[in-house]
């Protein structure tokens, strides 16, 4: 494995959980409903994917308990804010909270033992292409997900009817509503997206970066992930650019430490948040386009009057 | 009034039956820098924890409160202990020092001890463990076995028990191998899996093939594992993580000073004191040596007897600093107020200490 290639392959796998995560919250924001929950939600995929994983030998079937366990915590979420109008900020954090304990109490028996990691994929011919092969054609199954994902999700809100009524119920839920379009039932929709996308990041945690269950391992990705969505302006490409900056940023002060490059680490530390953050307002200083992408009803409680 | 002169007098009764008869159990306090399930530091300290309870059984209550960020929330962490009327109080993580000494101040009748710090009071003693014993036998079990001749060595904050560390671990291997040299990489954190798991792949990325790391986490472990290189383990032994990776681990076992000190206080002879065990008061333990050839075992056995033994020690001299100044003359070794204060590299050491 030469250097460039193993850079490459790090930074992917430091900014996959990034863009997971973030690209559901965009969505459950364009939606007008802000989650602070990402952290407790991805946590709680974490320990789940891996206890199935660990449970059944198979690592789809973490996968695919993280996700289910991502959208019964969005779910949770969907229920207080939405049915029972309950302060959205408020219960975001309770959510964090509660997810952090809660996966400490179920990862209990599941600390300490080997986990299944999810594989590569292989294509043939196409894997074994010098740099490109290794770097593109032969990661693992989320790492896709996450481009693929973040793909549809720039390419509904551009050109579907679907993202179209989303954003409506974000930007002035009381015309939506007048309109006719059922605001609760979008919200619902779209916070199970973001839990799913949240179960998903955390899976990637417990499967592939690091396979075990260690607690409170998502270390606060689920926060960086919510100050991705705003820097971005709630544009999925910009989301990606950010969580990859932020990746990039933060693998290659590791290596100016490791080669012996004289700045202090703790300022390399801070290097992936200043750059992000610089880079992203850069791009989108445009205040129109910023304005058009700003879900205006924000952390606001909807009850329809009829 | 007669009612308030009665009242007084119930309660005056039951304070003295209570002190005579001693009912109460002491309770004693905590604080974890991070999760006890993190298998590594903060899992040592709860061992301890739990050697308390089994030891002195009915006398003692034990409380804690794990994952404490060193900051603000220290304090508030301690208070609560404090106020929930815990007697002794552990503070198990260097960044806690100065909260201690602040929260001792005003609970004077409360016991506390500090691990790994200097700063002491009357009601505050501090202990430690010269964890640097064992890096210097894992630093000569690296230059035996390394073939690239790189070690990579993941760390935490540039404080002086992390950088003695470093230091011991070159001195070992440069025993064995003048030559030898240590990529270091600074997470800035004691524990977080996902940036150890990166420093780890950086530095294989650099050339080193054999990991020591002064983190918490066990990820270091699992990522030499994956990349089929070979690694130390942290604080507690994590053969489980890395059953074909772990060369040894360097063990911390805090469990018979911790009952010693809780005696002390059941007893009242608790006094503020300074602790700093090695490997001869068993406080610095060696998990068994594996995944290597024999000879090179023998080799880490022979050099754990001496420095057990106390036939020599680790930072005997002569020892250049990185600057090539001479720290310490042949036939003297550094005191312990240079190591406890330890702020430079030795000589070999190509990374520039963060200030």
């Amino acid at each position: 494995m030469n250097g460039l290639e193993a850079v490459l392959l790090t930074i992917i796998t430091a900014s996959t959980p990034l863009l997971l995560a973030a690209v559901g919250e965009l969505v459950t924001e364009r939606s007008g409903v802000l989650n602070l929950g990402v952290e407790g939600m991805m946590i709680m995929g974490a320990v789940t994917g891996f206890a199935a994983a660990h449970t059944t030998g198979s690592a789809a079937v973490g996968v695919a308990a993280a996700i289910a366990t991502g959208v019964a915590m969005a779910l949770l979420f969907a229920f207080l804010t939405q049915t029972l109008a309950a302060n959205q900020m408020a219960t975001g954090l309770a959510l964090t909270l509660f997810g952090i304990g809660l996966s400490g109490l179920i990862g209990q028996s599941f600390t300490g033992l080997p986990g299944v990691k999810l594989g590569a994929v292989y294509l043939p011919w196409l894997s074994d292409l010098p740099l490109v092969g290794p770097v593109l054609f032969a990661q693992d199954v989320l790492v896709y997900a996450s481009v693929a994902i973040t793909a549809a999700v720039a390419w509904m809100f551009k050109r579907t009817r679907s993202g179209l009524v989303i954003r409506a119920v974000g930007s002035n839920h009381h015309s939506a509503h007048a309109l006719g379009y059922d605001v609760a039932g979008v919200r619902y929709r779209c916070i199970a997206f973001g839990g799913a996308c949240a179960g998903l990041a955390g899976a990637y945690l417990s499967l592939v970066y690091t396979p075990q269950w260690i607690e409170n391992m998502a270390a606060g990705r689920g926060w960086i992930a919510l100050a991705l969505v705003v820097f971005a302006t709630w544009s999925p490409n910009r989301v990606a650019v950010g969580a990859y900056l932020f990746g990039t940023v933060w693998i290659m002060g590791l290596y100016a430490q490791a080669i012996g490059v004289a700045i202090a680490p703790q300022f390399l530390a801070s290097l992936p948040y200043l750059v992000t953050i610089a880079a992203l307002l850069a791009i989108s200083g445009n205040r129109t386009l910023t304005k058009v992408n700003t879900p205006a009803c924000i952390g606001q409680t909807f009850v329809p009057d009829r | 009034m007669r009612k308030l002169i009665v009242l007084a007098a119930v309660l005056a009764l039951s304070l003295v039956t209570a002190s005579a008869f001693g009912a109460d159990p002491l309770k004693v306090g905590f604080i974890y820098v991070g999760p006890i399930g993190d298998h590594g530091w903060s899992y040592q300290h709860d061992q301890g924890r739990l050697a308390v309870e089994k030891a002195l059984g009915k006398q003692v209550k034990t409380l804690y409160i794990e994952k404490v960020t060193e900051g603000p929330d220290t304090e508030r962490a301690i208070t609560r202990l404090a106020r929930e009327g815990a007697g002794l109080i552990f503070t198990t993580s260097f960044g806690f020092m100065d909260p201690t000494i602040k929260v001792a101040k005003r609970f004077p009748k409360v016991m506390f001890e500090h691990a790994t710090g200097f700063k002491r009071a009357k009601n505050v003693a501090t202990y430690s463990s010269r964890f640097y014993e064992g890096r210097y036998v894992i630093g000569q079990i690296a230059a035996r076995l390394s073939k690239t001749g790189v070690a990579g060595y993941i760390a935490s904050f540039p404080i002086p028990e992390v950088v003695r560390g470093i230091n011991a671990f070159m001195l070992g291997a440069q025993s064995i191998n003048p030559d030898f040299k240590v990529k270091t990489v600074w997470v800035n954190s004691w524990f977080d899996p996902g940036k150890e798991a990166d420093a780890a792949k950086v530095l294989i990325g650099q050339g080193a093939d054999i990991l020591s790391q002064h983190t918490d986490s066990t990820a270091p472990m699992q990522i030499a594992g994956e990349k089929g290189i070979q690694a130390f383990g942290q604080a507690s032994d994590m053969i489980k993580f890395g059953p074909k990776t772990q060369l040894t681990s360097i063990i911390d076992d805090w469990r018979p000073y911790y009952v010693r000190r809780t005696k002390a206080v059941l007893e009242g002879t608790w006094k503020s004191t300074d602790t700093w065990g090695g490997m001869d008061t068993g406080m610095v333990g060696m998990a068994p040596y594996t995944n290597m050839p024999a000879d090179v075992a023998a080799m880490a056995k022979a050099t754990e007897e001496k420095i057990r033994s106390r036939k020599m020690h680790v930072f005997a001299g002569p020892i250049h600093k990185q600057d090539g100044s001479l720290a310490v003359a042949k036939g003297k070794h550094l005191d312990d107020g240079t190591l406890l204060g330890m702020n430079w590299y030795v000589k070999g050491i190509d990374d520039k200490l963060p200030k």
